[in-house]
Parts: structure tokens; sequence; C-alpha cells
């Protein structure tokens, strides 16, 4: 057991790519083996289409996680945009309630990052009832009533293909590429880490740590909008209960991509491996055939261990010697 | 002369140190030997340590004292090398069994629950039980006011510790190592965050503790502290013993140049040259009951020291400068110029730079390299309009202010929580050097760092302010503040208690001011 930490750890200094990766890469070979459906390329562009829904709202939560908040609120925010980017098509056009939907994500999202900033009230907290709230909000607006779009155009478009690929996992490619940018190479990023790093020493530095996290949770409520409505353009409709434990599934994502809870440390390439982990898994399994609650335990059990084996690689690193 | 040997307290005497020395060895460190991946920290390392003896142990930062401590304590293990106490060979896997050996580590860093009372840390892990298994809270409030007592703590036992000053949290630390009956006591920097006054208390319990016989290790960086308490001291450098001494007979110079392998030049000398017109003018500024009516200017070219007890409010004036407080009234002004610093930004664009007091909980973000520490504070001066960073202007930075700073780190992508205090401390100066500052505010700029990288910090800022800085340094050392200061404000009670030359300065007249004398 020791031995293998060692290696691992060595691995981990000599490279960037979050161990995370050794896992969803251990998962594919596995279900490859395994099954005979696995490795055909229909099956992976499905894990791609499954996976951009979860996967665009861990794009934002980690740059919120990074940061030292959370957002509890994405699961009713991803139902709220997509009921009003399904309900207003006829009204309004379907582009305009498309940014409609958009800019509810994005103002809800302001709402949060305000009352986290001027009241200094936890951000679980807020989110917390900010996720109870935007909820009720979305059976007043439906009146627990599922939309379905009138525009086939808008359903056709989830389940599109461009270049080969699923069109919703280019969307998903297209804006890891761009978060993994805004991350490593601008100071929006760098602050993302200074102040999960050390509010007081980036507060120091001159950062304006309140605003900057207002914007990191307008980023979150965007791509929790835009993951709504995504996944309404696959089903072609909306329902009140949809994104229901969706908070749930991205923070296991990004927590197993590396992210602290803490904030601090993670990376969108990090995210991306715990997003495909989970969906290789749920994918393979259910082509194995395991019942579904099985599939859940097994997720829940999987999540610990990984953590367990992270903190015992990371907690190596603490005794090591000062220079 | 500082403030400690002014105590009434003098040395041990010699015939108290021949009783001493004749002693056999209450704990012996036999050749200890600890690596860490790529690293030798300890190498063949022995150490004794008799009953009633203070036994000091000195070294720069990353010496190896911390690890050889902690392998004493149980927290980590020894490669090599053997432990006996009282003769017999020990081997301790956890703290715990070391506690119940009779060996105490009191830590640097506090360990308190702050939000439970002082009765409860005393006794923090073995709470008197009843039958039930209910806390007997009469008894635990009574044997933690008698342990307070013979401490002469001022404070009661039922008093939440986060209400409480450092200085009497580090008395709870102490109260709690006496529960144990311990043997042996370590004391890892005792007195980095005490006054003169509690100093004084401190060094008391510590004679107490010789006089029953338990041994002591007494780690600092304080020459006058080790010379007034110890009887041996002990030097490591770089993992390895340098030479042990009977401390009356050696000199500070002789442990100076066992510690950094090299003899420092003298004392702190002043830059040449007139100060050149005021750069930073302080008028009347209040707040609240932390500080009232504080007046004072600081000229291009002049270091202004600021004295006083912890509590005095020196840091609160620091904060206000700086932005993060803001005054009830009072004027700042700048190049001849009223200003309004409301945020840090405000004040950075206004030439402002604070190095804080505590450089892991405000200076640095520990998880990040050095580089990115370097460079936090103007990440708008290297990168392009769009936010885009440019890596190769802020290497330009690292370069240019680790050559500068003399900064020993490992390069440019090391965490800074790797590097030694007094690196860490560099890592932070030139985080704020580089935004090219006009007035320079620098809060504790040596606490808990080692006596090389002291006086290289000492050197900088009277070179800072020979190209013309404005320099206020707030520090709890009076050699420090004497040493580098044109002028001393002495702030007693949140109030000016004077205003002096350093030059014709004496350290009794300060040490009356801000004791408000």
């Amino acid at each position: 057991m020791t031995k293998t930490l060692a290696t691992l750890q060595n691995l981990r200094r000599f490279t960037v790519i979050p161990p995370i990766w050794l896992f969803t890469l251990a998962c594919a070979i596995f279900f490859s083996l395994m099954t005979d459906n696995f490795a055909e390329i229909g099956n992976l562009k499905n894990i791609l289409q499954q996976t951009s829904t979860i996967g665009l709202i861990a794009l934002g939560m980690t740059v919120v996680m990074i940061n030292g908040n959370i957002d509890l609120s994405v699961g009713a925010v991803v139902a709220l945009a997509a009921s009003l980017a399904v309900g207003l098509q006829s009204e309004i056009g379907t582009l305009p309630a498309v940014f409609v939907g958009l800019g509810a994500g994005i103002g809800l999202g302001f709402v949060n990052g305000m009352i986290v900033w001027k009241t200094g009230v936890d951000a679980f907290i807020v989110t917390l009832g900010a996720m109870i709230g935007v909820r009720g909000l979305v059976f007043l607006y439906t009146q627990e009533q599922s939309f379905f779009a009138m525009d086939f155009a808008y359903s056709d478009f989830g389940m599109s293909q461009f270049a080969g690929l699923p069109t919703l996992a280019w969307v998903f490619l297209g804006f890891t590429v761009l978060m993994h940018w805004l991350m490593t190479s601008t100071v929006h990023g760098r602050n993302a880490y200074a102040v999960g790093g050390n509010r007081d020493a980036a507060l120091n530095a001159g950062i304006r740590v309140g605003r900057h996290m207002v914007v990191n949770f307008m980023i979150v409520g965007f791509f929790a909008a835009l993951a709504g409505i995504t996944l309404s353009t696959q089903m072609g409709a909306s329902t009140p209960n949809l994104g229901r434990e969706y908070e749930l599934w991205t923070i296991t994502a990004v927590v197993l991509g590396g992210t602290k809870l803490a904030g601090g440390a993670g990376s969108i390439v990090g995210t991306l491996g715990g997003v495909l982990a989970i969906g290789i898994l749920r994918n393979g399994m259910n082509l194995m055939q395991v019942p579904a609650f099985y599939v859940l335990v097994i997720l829940g059990a999987i999540l610990i261990i990984v953590l367990f084996i992270d903190r015992q690689v990371n907690r190596a690193g603490v005794e090591e010697v000062k220079i | 002369m500082t403030a400690e040997t002014a105590t009434p307290h003098a040395a041990p005497n010699a015939s108290d140190r021949d009783a001493v020395t004749a002693r056999e060895p209450l704990l012996r460190l036999d050749g200890i030997t600890k690596t860490f991946p790529g690293v030798v920290a300890l190498d063949d390392v022995s150490l004794e340590v008799r009953a009633g003896e203070v036994h000091a142990l000195l070294g720069e930062n990353g010496a190896g004292k911390s690890t050889l401590m902690k392998i004493l304590a149980g927290n980590h293990t020894a490669n090599r090398g053997a432990i006996h106490l009282e003769g017999e060979p020990v081997h301790f896997d956890n703290p715990m069994q070391a506690k119940r050996a009779g060996i105490v580590l009191i830590h640097q860093e506090l360990s308190l629950v702050p939000e439970m009372t002082v009765a409860e840390n005393i006794f923090l892990g073995s709470l008197p039980k009843g039958i039930l298994g209910t806390v007997k809270w009469r008894v635990l409030f009574a044997v933690a006011d008698e342990i307070l007592k013979t401490l002469g703590c001022r404070f009661s036992a039922k008093d939440k510790v986060e209400k409480l000053s450092i200085a009497n949290r580090q008395m709870v630390e102490i109260a709690r190592a006496l529960v144990f009956t311990p043997k042996v006591v370590v004391f890892d920097e005792p007195t980095a965050s005490l006054t003169d006054a509690e100093k004084v208390v401190l060094f008391e319990i510590i004679r107490g503790l010789m006089r029953k016989g338990v041994g002591i290790v007494y780690i600092s960086h304080r020459m006058d502290e080790i010379f007034t308490l110890s009887h041996r001291l002990t030097v490591l450098r770089d993992g390895k013993v340098r030479g042990t001494r009977v401390t009356a007979e050696t000199t500070e110079d002789d442990v100076t140049r066992l510690m950094i392998g090299r003899s420092l030049e003298g004392r702190e000398k002043r830059a040449a040259g007139e100060p050149g017109p005021v750069a930073l003018e302080v008028r009347g500024l209040s707040c609240g009951s932390l500080y009232r009516d504080i007046s004072f200017e600081i000229r291009k070219g002049e270091v202004v020291g600021m004295y006083g007890l912890i509590g005095a409010g020196r840091t609160e004036i620091a904060e206000t400068l700086f932005g993060l407080r803001s005054p009830d009234t009072g004027e700042i002004r700048i190049d001849d110029e009223t200003v309004e610093i409301d945020a840090p930004p405000d004040a950075i664009a206004r030439g402002l730079a604070l190095v804080p007091e505590s450089r892991k909980e405000q200076g640095l973000v520990l998880g990040m390299s050095c580089r990115d520490n370097m460079s936090m504070a103007q990440l708008g001066t290297v990168s392009n309009g769009m936010g885009f960073l440019k890596p190769k202007a802020e290497q330009a930075i690292y370069d240019t202010y680790a050559t500068m700073l003399d900064l020993r780190s490992p390069g440019p992508q090391a965490l800074v929580v790797n590097l030694s205090g007094g690196n860490q401390q560099k890592v932070v100066i030139g985080k704020w050097l580089s935004t090219a500052p006009e007035i320079l505010i620098l809060d504790e700029p040596t606490r808990g760092i080692d006596v090389g990288s002291k006086s290289e910090i000492h050197d900088l800022i009277r070179r800072l302010a020979g190209t013309g800085l404005a320099i206020l340094v707030i520090s709890s050392e009076m050699p420090e503040i004497m040493g580098v200061s044109d002028r001393v404000i002495a702030l007693y009670h949140g109030q000016m208690a004077g205003v002096f030359d350093a030059a014709t300065l004496t350290e009794d007249r300060l040490v009356q001011a801000i004791s408000g004398l």
C-alpha cells in the first residue's frame, strides 16, 4: 500500500495531469474489456453527450469552489432556465427565450454573490436558501406544468451532430477549453486561486475580493442556466423537477477532479476527468447491466475511496522538509 | 543592553551551573538521523538535557530544530538514533505516548480551541469524568484555577480562550503542559508574541520548573533571552550539531558564527543624507477605542519606527493607512494632498505598500508558488488589457527580487509553504517592492525569522530608505526599532506617548513612554 502511494506521489510530481485521469483511464480500459459495446464510437459519443449537462455546471462550480465558496442552487437554476427558455418560446421567440433563461441564471448568480459579499453569510447557507427558494419560483412560474418546445429547431439542436460529434459535446468541450484558459492564463483565474487560498492575503494584495466573488457566482449561474437549456433541447421539454440533485453530482465531479472544498486548489482539467469518470462509470455499469441501485452504492463508495487516496498522497507532502 | 536583561533576574550563577552540569543527563538523544524525500533534515544529532537545566537550542530556520523536537515529541519517527529518558531507551509513535512519558512540547503556533473555556482547553482529552461519563465541572474549574494561580495568571479558568490575548493563550498552553507533571518541557519560540512584562512572568515560570528538576529545551532566536536563561546551548546548522557550549563561557559572536557559518557585520548603519520632503502626513487620526488622535509625518528617505505594547494600536494604525480599516476622524495626506483610502487598491494606487504582521495569515497564499505570490499585488501590470497574464513579465519580477533579496528558494515554481520563515518574509517583501511603492509600511518585519535573514532585512530597510523611500517600521523588538529607525513614535493605549529622535533616545526613556510614564 505505502509503495503504491509512493509511486502515486512520484507520478504527481512529474506530471501536471491530475491523478483522477489515471482512474478515468483505468475505468475506460476496464469497461472496454468487460463489455462488447463500451468502446464503440457511438457509445463514446453518447457518454460525451450525457455528461455535457453536469460537465457544464461543473466548469462553473470549479471556479466557485477554487474561490473558496460553493453554489448549491445550480440544480434549481437548471430548472428555472429550462422552463423560461421553453415556456417563453411561443411568446417572444426561441432565441430571446434562451437569452432570458441565461440572463436569469447570471442574475441569480449576481444575487447570490452580492448576498455572500455584503452580508458575510457563508456561501453554503446563502445558496442553500437560494436552492430552496428558486425551486419555489420554478413551481410558481410553471404552475407545476411541464412545457414542450414548440420550435422543432430547438429540440433538433439537442440531437444534432457537428463534425462527427454531438453538438452539445462540442459546446461542453469548447467551454472547457475556455475555462481552462481563464483559470490558467488570466488575472481573474489567478485571483480565484489567491482568494481561495488565503482571503486575507488577497485583500492585502489589493485584490477586490468581493467583486471577484460576485463575478464567479455569475459564471456558475451562467453555466447552470446553459446546462438547463441544453438539457431541455435534448428532451424537447422542461419539467419543474428538472435538475434535482444536480448540485450533488456536480460537486462530486469537481471534488473527484481534485478541487479542494476549502478552496485554493483545483483545476479545470481535473474537473473534466471527474466528469468523465462519473459518466464512464454510469455508462459502463449500465452496459454490464448492474442494477441501478448498486450503481449508486458503487459511485458513493468510489468517491470516498478516491478522496482517501488523494488525501494520503497530499498528506505525505506535508511532511516534506522546509528549505 | 536590552529590555530582558534589565529584568531583576540575572543569569544563573556559577555554583548553580556547576551543580547542574554535574548531574546525570535526564534526556539523551543519540545520533538522531531523519531524512525526508530528497533531504537529510537531521544528520547524526546528539543532545543531552540534565534535570534542572535550561538547554538552549539555536539555529537558523530550516536548521532542523523543529524536526528534532518533533521527533522528541513523537510527531515524527527518526530513521536512525535513540532516545533515552532517565537512562531508559524510549520510543514514541505518537505525541500522546511522549506526553505520558513526561515530554511536553509547547508549540510556537498555538493549538487551542478558541470557543472553549480555559479549563476545558487545559484538560482537553483528559477531562475529569463522573460515573456516567459526565464532566465534573466543579473539579475541572477548581483544578484549572489552581494551576493558573501557580502561573500567576490573572484570568479565570471559566474565560473563553477567544477572549484572551495571545500572551495569555500562551499561558494556557503552558498550564496544559503542567497537567502532565512533565520531566522535559520544550519551549519553541515562546516569547515571539509576548511583551517584555509578560516575558518576565514566563521566565519566572521557567525558573520554577527548573527548580523542580524539570529539564528544559529552549528554542529561540533571541540571544539576550538565551544568555539570560540557559545553562548550555547547542547550535544546529543544516541538520548537524555545530557545537555545544556552556553559556557562561561563550559569547554572542561565537554563537552567531556557529549558526550562520560566518560572522555578521556590525549593527545596522544609518544611511547617509538628509531626509527629503514629507511623503506621508497623518493628522488627528482616531478609530473608536483602538487609537486616538494620532499625528505624525514620514519624510522621503526616512525610517520611522513605531513601538508600543501589543494592543497599543500599532497594527490598527497601519491597517487604516492601507485601507483595511476606516478611521472615525482624521486626515491622511500623501505628497501634500488629502487622500481617501477606502480599500487596499486605493492605497496601492497611492504608492503605499503594507508588509503585514503575520505573513502566513495575511501575507502569503501558502499553496501558491513563489513567483505567483510575488506578482500577486500587481497582476494589472503583468497582464495585457484583456486580463491575459504575461508569464515572462511575472518571471522578470521574480528574477529581479529573488536576486535583490537573496531569496533562497528551489525555484520560482516552489510553493512558499516549503520555504523557511525568513525566505517567506522575503517573498512578501519582494511582492511589495515590485509595486515600486513610495511609502513602505513593515509590520513586525522580522518576527520569528532567523538572525541571518533578520540582519539582511535590517540592511535592506536602510538601503531602501537611502533610495528615497518613506518607511514605517512597527516592531515589538526594541533593538530592532532602535537600530533601524531615524525617529521613533511611542504608543501607549492607542495614544501617542512621544516622538523621539533615535540618535539620542535611550532604552529606558522608550520603556517609560510605552508604559505611560
